[in-house]
């Protein structure tokens, strides 16, 4: 369904730059659910802009890479001109609901614009299905809310307006970049339910960034580790907590305090995260990784394929990969 | 939304009511006694009583002061020491040259100012931005006067194309025509204002622009002109309205300094001159319907943006 | 102290438009200071003979219709303009910002002051300098009381606005709780943190004043007309418009150049300033 293939940000002229995202690569299959995990500043925000061709004027910019929906590459052109050449099958939703909604229109104008776009409904057939989407994200009184204004309505059901405007584009693909993250946490659990029941009635691909692994164990079928600016390791959700393969993702997950062994001190992984393009030779988790070795600082690291559907981006990854 | 309008309004009458003391008072703050303020140094002894009486500047203060309200609200401003005749009408007659004058520079600078705004912000950075935004910066620093003078000259004086004083009404003979007279003067009025809120509606784009929404509006798809109309102008010119209030203000002072340029039969020349004739009444009744005035402009500007603005509510 | 002046020099270095505004304003307080030795000629010096000379190499800006060098009496003009300027600013300063602070600092007291500032704010802005002048009378520190009374209203305006943000701040509720009196706070944390916008209000100021006392000058309500100030003299060139341009030109140029390069100090300051209180710097009237 989505191919994204060697995709890199970069900062500053063509001539000098730094790479905020270095070849980053993945897939995701049709109704299928990936999770980008990393820390704040690793890039994976970065990425699904990219990703979505919102690269503003005058900051960074895509440097290469492929972003193949549906068989088109779609890379670097802004939403609109996707939609006029009819790739535009991939919508998004944000962090903050509270501000990605335009104060002074009503919550219907705004989905109906979506619908304007993507499907040419006119009159009384778009607020219609306006209204059918504000139901399919079980948004209760939905006539009635059609008529509310974003500053009105609570962050949870904001965010289900968000989900509402994505459907809207008729997405075969949704990144959604941390939405539940400014939400409580019952809240949350609600949001995620939704998007899990989207995607295998709708058969629609997510993208689900986060810095939660709570949320990636609950939600996602893969997981994709972002750290400084590169993916780190790939594997479905499963083999991923229970064989992980690259030293930052054990560390992140020995991060996560296990209710049935108490400790007195949280534990924390060394260093500082490093900003992408900061480390220019070798491994970028060199400095804080605890099975170090010279090679690593000095050449390139390759990719270890540990298992048919799983690598990771190590030159000494932890589980050995079945011989 | 009605208990907002009665409160806003309240407020505005209030301060209404706090600015006409001041009013009624400053008469008793020119030097000399409030009588012959009033009526000249030529008052016959019959004048002077009649007025006395009819102000009953025996009786304390206050009741002077509920005494002149209630002309004031009768019409009754006093008589001109100059023209003999009741400020009210003084006034009126100025009235239309300054409301025409006034209407037709809004138009300029809502015309000129907001859509230019827009264009530097849509090429903010670029050569055009730059020189618009010093552009406007200059002619805000202006004189209105000596732009005006400079307009004479080469208008009216080097090319003879339009008049350079004066104003025969649009009710007399030459009818819609005359309004040239109110051209270069609507102009001069217009440039300082026009670069404000050009500069305010640039500023204000910009920082709609950084917006999350806006964001939101692009990932829908939509053509980058209808984001620029729909969800950046619209939500940037919640802040050039509320600049209208201050920009009338602007406009009157100015208008006073403007209409004494091109010789205009105005409200603002009139003040000038009766300050120089030494026309108190005539001052005390501009200063009040100005006042007034100014007062209902806010209000209106106020009001209105609970119709702009959703998000607002009484607090 | 040379710290302080690489600091507040540091913004204008990247920007040669700006940096040239502030040559300009130390021209303009040079030009004041030594009038008498750069001025040519004396500025009230009858030549009847050069009456209304266009600019020439004996009078670089031309004369007069009595035959006064343009030149001299623009340069004396700037003293006028440099006593203006400073003039409105102190009376504002001074009277506006304690205004503010101990309205915001003191908020029964504050209320009734804020009201009296609305009623002087609902008169406009030159109308109330004008019925000042007609109650005290014209001349040059009159028309500075007046032209200050309407900076006053804006500059304590800002200051309620901008104390009122500064007290909510941790800090001075911190110290407060340490048991910090009121003089204490005022002097420590609220006018250190005043002196940037303030700064940033005095240059705005200071160009209004400027536009204001011109255009006083030029109705004839302002400095007497013995008084060489660019605004009088633009008064005078009135009449003499088409057949001596020049006597229009250059003291209009001057104030032009002058509240220009005030605007322009004024943008630049303000845009250093912390994002917050630059919003409040912007309600000033003309």
């Amino acid at each position: 369904m989505l191919h994204v293939s060697d995709l890199s940000v970069a900062i500053g002229t063509r001539s000098d730059f730094t790479d905020i995202v270095s070849s980053v690569s993945f897939e995701i299959g049709r109704g299928e659910i990936l999770g980008l995990v990393g820390e704040s500043g690793c890039g994976k925000s970065m990425t699904s802009l990219a990703l979505m061709g919102l690269m503003a004027e005058g900051g960074p910019w895509i440097r290469s890479g492929r972003v193949v929906l549906d068989g088109f590459n779609v890379i670097d052109m802004p939403p609109y001109r996707r939609v006029e050449s009819g790739h535009g099958g991939i919508a998004m939703i944000f962090q903050e609901p509270m501000s990605s909604l335009n104060p002074v229109l009503k919550i219907g104008e705004q989905i109906e614009e979506a619908l304007a776009v993507h499907e040419g409904l006119a009159g009384a057939g778009r607020t219609r299905k306006a209204r059918e989407l504000l139901e399919m994200v079980r948004i209760p009184d939905a006539a009635l809310q059609l008529g509310a204004y974003p500053h009105q309505l609570s962050g949870g059901m904001r965010q289900r307006v968000m989900i509402a405007i994505a459907l809207a584009c008729r997405p075969k693909v949704l990144i959604a970049d941390e939405p539940t993250t400014a939400l409580d946490v019952t809240v949350q659990a609600q949001i995620l339910s939704l998007l899990r029941e989207l995607c295998d009635t709708l058969g629609l691909s997510i993208l689900f960034i986060t810095h939660d692994l709570g949320v990636v164990a609950q939600l996602v079928d893969r997981v994709a580790v972002m750290y400084a600016g590169r993916i780190v390791e790939t594997a479905p959700v499963l083999q991923l907590f229970e064989h992980r393969g690259h030293p930052y993702t054990e560390a992140l997950l020995s991060c996560l305090p296990d209710p049935a062994r108490p400790l007195r001190r949280l534990t924390t992984i060394a260093g500082q995260a490093a900003r992408p393009g900061a480390i220019l030779r070798g491994c970028a988790f060199a400095p804080r990784c605890p099975k170090i070795a010279e090679i690593c600082t000095i050449e390139a690291v390759p990719y270890a394929q540990l298992s048919s559907d799983h690598h990771a981006l190590c030159r000494f990854p932890l589980a050995r990969p079945p011989s | 939304m009605w208990s907002y309008a009665l409160h806003r309004t309240a407020a505005a009458a209030a301060t209404l009511a706090a600015a006409s003391v001041i009013i009624f008072f400053f008469i008793h703050f020119i030097p000399g006694d409030p009588l012959y303020v009033l009526l000249g140094d030529s008052a016959t002894p019959d004048q002077v009583d009649a007025l006395r009486s009819k102000f009953g500047l025996d009786q304390p203060i206050v009741v002077q002061y509920l005494r002149w309200l209630a002309n004031v609200a009768r019409g009754d401003f006093g008589t001109s020491i100059f023209f003999q005749v009741p400020v009210l009408r003084v006034i009126r007659d100025g009235a239309e040259t300054s409301i025409l004058l006034a209407s037709i520079t809004m138009i300029w600078i809502t015309l000129i100012g907001v859509p230019i705004g827009v264009i530097a912000a849509m090429r903010h950075g670029s050569w055009l931005d730059q020189g618009l935004s010093g552009v406007a910066m200059l002619l805000a620093s202006v004189p209105t006067f000596w732009v005006g003078l400079y307009l004479i000259l080469v208008f009216a004086a080097w090319l003879g194309w339009l008049p350079s004083s004066g104003y025969p009404s649009i009710f007399e003979q030459g009818g819609l025509a005359n309004l040239r007279y109110l051209l270069l003067p609507s102009l001069t009025l217009a440039a300082p204002n026009a670069a404000l809120i050009l500069r305010l509606t640039r500023a204000s784009m910009l920082d709609v622009a950084r917006e999350d929404y806006v964001r939101t509006a692009r990932a829908k798809g939509i053509r980058p002109a209808r984001v620029v109309f729909r969800h950046i102008l619209r939500n940037a010119l919640l802040a050039v309205v509320s600049a209208f209030g201050f920009t009338f203000a602007a406009l009157i002072s100015e208008a006073v300094v403007t209409e004494t340029v091109f010789a205009l039969p105005g409200i603002g020349q009139l003040v000038v001159q009766s300050i120089l004739r030494r026309d108190y009444p005539v001052i005390q009744g501009i200063i009040l319907v100005t006042v007034v005035l100014y007062l209902s402009v806010n209000l209106l500007v106020d009001l209105s943006y609970r119709f702009l603005d959703p998000r607002v509510e009484l607090r | 102290m040379s710290g302080a002046l690489r600091s507040f020099l540091a913004p204008f270095l990247g920007r040669p438009i700006a940096f040239l505004g502030l040559i300009v304003l130390v021209g303009l307080a040079t030009a004041a200071i030594f009038a008498p030795m750069l001025a040519p000629y004396d500025p009230s010096r009858l030549e009847p003979v050069a009456r209304l000379i266009p600019p020439s190499a004996a009078h670089w800006f031309g004369t007069d219709q009595f035959g006064r060098d343009t030149f001299s009496r623009v340069i004396y003009g700037s003293r006028l303009a440099l006593l203006i300027g400073v003039g409105v600013v102190s009376f504002a300063l001074v009277t506006g910002v304690p205004a503010g602070v101990l309205s915001a600092l003191f908020p029964r007291f504050g209320r009734v002051v804020m009201r009296m500032i609305d009623v002087l704010m609902s008169f406009p802005a030159l109308l109330l300098a004008l019925g000042l002048i007609v109650i005290i009378g014209q001349g040059v520190t009159n028309a500075i009381l007046a032209i200050g009374v309407v900076y006053l209203t804006t500059t304590s305006r800002i200051t309620y606005g901008l104390t009122l943000r500064l007290r909510t701040e941790t800090y001075v509720e911190a110290a407060n709780s340490m048991g910090a009196g009121a003089v204490w706070t005022i002097r420590k944390h609220i006018l250190p943190n005043l002196i940037s916008p303030l700064l940033v209000q005095a240059s705005f100021v200071f160009a209004f004043a400027q536009l204001s006392a011109a255009s006083l000058d030029f109705l004839g309500l302002g400095a007497p007309p013995e008084i060489p100030s660019w605004g009088n003299m633009l008064a005078e060139s009135r009449i003499f418009i088409t057949r001596a341009p020049w006597l229009l030109f250059f003291p209009g140029l001057s104030i032009a150049i002058t509240a220009f390069s005030l605007n322009l100090v004024g943008d630049v300051l303000r845009d250093r300033l912390d994002p917050r209180f630059r919003e409040m710097l912007n309600g000033n009237r003309r």
